[in-house]
C-alpha cells in the first residue's frame, strides 16, 4: 500500500467502478478468509477428538463419532465424556477470549488490551486460591463449584472495578491500562500471600490451576460457554457500525450519534462476562485474547463485521489446536494448555509484528 | 428553512465559554465562515448546535423547530458535525470509513446504492486511489480529505466543519472548500465552517460570524463584517482590505 501512496497525485483518477471493484473483490476475499478459517477449525477439532493418550485408531474413532452405538464402553467414556468436551471447550473458550480481547482492545483504544493484561485472569486466580487454600467461599453454599464460584466473582468485581475507573472524568484509554496492571500485580501480591501459606498439596493443586487446562472439561460446561457467547456475540455484531466508528475517535463517533460511555459500558460488562465465565472454568490462559484479534486485524482489518468473526475463529483455531499440541509434544502426556499458549504464542507474535513492520516500510 | 441562536451559554467547570451566543438565521444554501481566535467557542458553538453538548440557556432553532426537542441521534441527522480532525491510527480503509459515515449506524448490510455512492464520493473528492489504504497509512492532508468526504456523503439540513482545511496544502484548501461551498449551494443546504484564514472566508463565505470570547462581535456579508473595527480589536491586529483580480476581497494584516 505504501506505493499506491506514493504515487497518488502521478496516477490516473480511478472511476467510481473501479473504486467499487476493488471494495467488491477485498469484501469477497473476506468472506472466504472467514469461510477458511471456520474449515481449519472443523479439521482441528476433529483432530483433537481422534488424539489422545488412550490408543484408538483414527477410522475407528472416527466411526463411533458418527454412530455412537458400535462404541464400547470404554470407548464411549474416552471419546464422548473426555475428548468431545475438551475438543468444544478449547473451541468455544478460545472464542470467548477472541472476542473479549477483540472488544477490549475496540473500547480501550488499547492494542495490547485482554482479559489477562487488564488483571481480569489474575483477579480469577486469587478467586481461586482462595476456595483452594483457605477453603473460603465468596458466595456460601456452592459446593463442588467452589472454585469456579470464586474465580468468576473476583474476575467480575476487577471488571466493576475497572469500569468504575472509566466512569471517572478525563480518564484516558493509557490510564485504563495502567490501572489494570496495578490490578494485575495487586492480585499477584495477594496470591503470594496465599501460596505462602499453603500446604504442598494446595499448591500443586493452585499451580495446576493458574496453569490454565482444559482437562475438567465437562459436557455442561462447554454448554454454559455456549449460552454466553450467544447471548453476548449477537449484541457485539449488532453494535459494529458504532464500534468500528469508535476506532475513528471518540469525536467522529460522538458525532455520528454514538453513545459513547453507554457503548464502552455495555461492552465492557459483556467482555466482562466472557472473560470471567472463561477463565473461571479453564483457568488463566495467555494470549489467545490478544494474539487472536491481532491476526484478525491484519487478515481482516477492523471493520467489526468482519474482525469480530474472525477474532472470534482466530481465538478458537489458536486454543483448539493448543490442545492438539499439548497432547503431541510428548506421547502419554497432556500438559496443561496456558503453558503452551504463552510458549507458542509468544514467538508467534513477534513474528507478526515483524512482518507487519516490513509491510509498513516498502 | 433558517439556521438561527438565542442567548446560548455554556460553562466548562467554572469557566465560561459561550456568554449570551445568538446569531440571526442563516439562510439555505448559503456558507458561513464562523472566524475568531483560538479559545473563541468555535468548537464549542459547534458541539451546541449539533446537540453534543447541552447549553445552560438560550436555544437553536432550525426554521421554527427548536433542536432541543430532537433525541441527540434525531438532531445528528439533521445536524453534521465534522470535528476538528485528528489523526486516527485504526486499520480502516479509506472505504471503509466513507462507507460507514454513508450507512449512519443503520443497517448491517451494505446495498450496491450504497457502495456506488461511495465510489463516486471517493471519484468526485479525488481520493480515490486511496479507496484501499488504511486510514493509518494517510498524509494529515489526506486523512483530513477523508473527513470531509465522511461528511459530504450524509444528508443533512445543516452541515457544520470545523476547521475543515488546518492539515491541507493550498491547492487543496482552495479544492475542499469550493466543494464544500458548491454542495451546500447545490444541497440548499445551511454549512458552517470554522476558518482561521480570513482570505479564504472572505473568498468562499456568503456570510461571516464573528466570534470573541463566546460572544458574536459581528455578522454579516464579508465586505461589511471585515471593514468592522471590531475585526482588527479581535485579531489585535491592523486591516486593510483591497480588491484581488478577480473582484474578490483580499485582506492585509499588519501587527500594529
Amino acid at each position: 500500500m505504501g506505493a499506491f501512496l506514493m504515487s497518488a497525485d502521478t496516477t490516473t483518477p480511478l472511476s467510481a467502478g473501479e473504486i467499487v471493484g476493488a471494495y467488491r473483490r477485498r469484501t469477497a476475499r473476506r468472506v472466504l478468509l472467514v469461510l477458511l478459517a471456520a474449515l481449519a477449525l472443523c479439521t482441528t477439532i476433529l483432530i483433537d477428538i481422534i488424539t489422545g493418550p488412550a490408543d484408538l485408531s483414527f477410522l475407528r474413532t472416527l466411526h463411533v463419532i458418527v454412530d455412537p452405538s458400535v462404541a464400547t464402553v470404554k470407548e464411549e467414556v474416552i471419546i464422548w465424556d473426555l475428548r468431545m468436551p475438551v475438543a468444544l471447550m478449547a473451541v468455544v473458550v478460545g472464542a470467548m477470549l477472541g472476542v473479549a480481547g477483540a472488544e477490549m482492545q475496540t473500547i480501550l483504544n488499547n492494542p495490547l488490551a485482554d482479559p489477562f493484561t487488564l488483571g481480569l485472569s489474575s483477579a480469577a486466580s486469587f478467586g481461586a486460591a482462595l476456595a483452594i487454600v483457605l477453603g473460603f467461599s465468596v458466595i456460601p453454599n456452592v459446593g463442588g463449584l467452589l472454585v469456579t464460584v470464586n474465580a468468576f466473582v473476583l474476575s467480575l468485581f476487577a471488571s466493576l472495578a475497572l469500569f468504575a475507573f472509566t466512569r471517572l472524568r478525563g480518564v484516558t484509554p493509557e490510564a485504563m491500562i495502567l490501572v489494570g496492571i496495578a490490578m494485575l500485580f495487586t492480585f499477584n501480591a495477594l496470591l503470594a500471600f496465599l501460596q505462602y501459606g499453603a500446604s504442598e498439596l494446595q499448591l500443586a493443586q493452585l499451580i495446576f490451576w493458574q496453569l490454565g487446562s482444559l482437562a475438567r472439561a465437562t459436557w455442561a460446561k462447554v454448554g454454559i460457554c455456549v449460552v454466553v457467547l450467544l447471548i453476548v456475540l449477537p449484541y457485539f455484531l449488532s453494535r459494529s457500525w458504532a464500534l468500528t466508528a469508535l476506532r475513528m475517535g471518540e469525536d467522529k463517533a460522538a458525532a455520528l450519534g454514538v453513545n459513547v460511555s453507554l457503548l464502552r459500558l455495555m461492552v465492557l460488562a459483556g467482555v466482562s462476562l466472557l472473560s470471567a465465565v472463561a477463565v473461571s472454568f479453564v483457568g488463566a490462559i495467555a494470549f489467545v485474547g490478544l494474539v487472536g484479534p491481532h491476526i484478525a486485524r491484519i487478515i481482516v482489518g477492523e471493520d467489526q463485521r468482519g474482525f469480530l468473526p474472525l477474532s472470534a475463529l482466530a481465538g478458537a483455531l489458536i486454543l483448539s489446536g493448543t490442545s492438539i499440541a499439548s497432547k503431541a509434544i510428548t506421547p502419554g502426556i497432556v500438559y496443561p494448555i496456558g503453558m503452551i499458549t504463552s510458549l507458542i504464542g509468544i514467538p508467534f507474535f513477534v513474528s507478526l509484528i515483524l512482518s507487519q513492520r516490513k509491510r509498513h516500510w516498502q | 428553512m433558517t439556521l438561527s441562536a438565542q442567548g446560548l451559554r455554556f460553562a466548562y467547570d467554572q469557566r465560561m465559554i459561550l456568554n449570551d451566543t445568538g446569531f440571526e438565521a442563516l439562510q439555505p444554501g448559503q456558507l458561513t465562515a464562523l472566524i475568531g481566535p483560538n479559545a473563541s467557542g468555535k468548537s464549542t458553538l459547534f458541539r451546541v448546535i449539533a446537540g453534543l453538548l447541552k447549553p445552560t440557556a438560550g436555544a437553536v432553532h432550525l426554521g421554527d423547530l427548536d433542536l432541543a426537542t430532537l433525541s441527540t441521534r434525531a438532531r445528528l441527522k439533521r445536524v453534521c458535525f465534522m470535528p476538528q480532525f485528528f489523526a486516527a491510527n485504526a486499520s480502516l480503509t479509506v472505504f471503509d470509513v466513507v462507507m460507514m459515515a454513508r450507512k449512519n449506524l443503520a443497517g448491517w448490510k451494505v446495498s450496491a446504492a450504497d457502495m456506488d455512492a461511495v465510489g463516486e464520493a471517493l471519484h468526485s473528492a479525488g481520493i480515490g486511489h486511496l479507496s484501499e489504504a488504511y486510514i493509518s497509512e494517510l498524509s494529515g492532508g489526506q486523512a483530513q480529505m477523508v473527513s470531509v468526504a465522511q461528511a459530504l456523503i450524509r444528508q443533512a439540513d445543516v452541515y457544520l466543519f470545523d476547521e475543515p482545511t488546518s492539515a491541507l496544502d493550498l491547492h487543496h484548501q482552495l479544492d475542499v472548500l469550493s466543494r464544500i461551498s458548491e454542495t451546500i449551494r447545490a444541497r440548499g443546504a445551511i454549512g458552517i465552517v470554522a476558518l482561521h484564514d480570513l482570505n479564504l472566508a472572505a473568498r468562499f463565505a456568503d456570510h461571516l460570524i464573528l466570534l470573541r470570547q463566546g460572544q458574536v462581535l459581528a455578522q454579516g456579508r464579508p465586505q461589511e463584517v471585515l471593514h468592522r473595527p471590531e475585526i482588527a480589536a479581535t485579531y489585535g491586529v491592523d486591516i486593510h482590505i483591497t480588491k484581488g483580480p478577480k473582484e474578490d476581497l483580499v485582506v492585509h494584516a499588519y501587527t500594529s
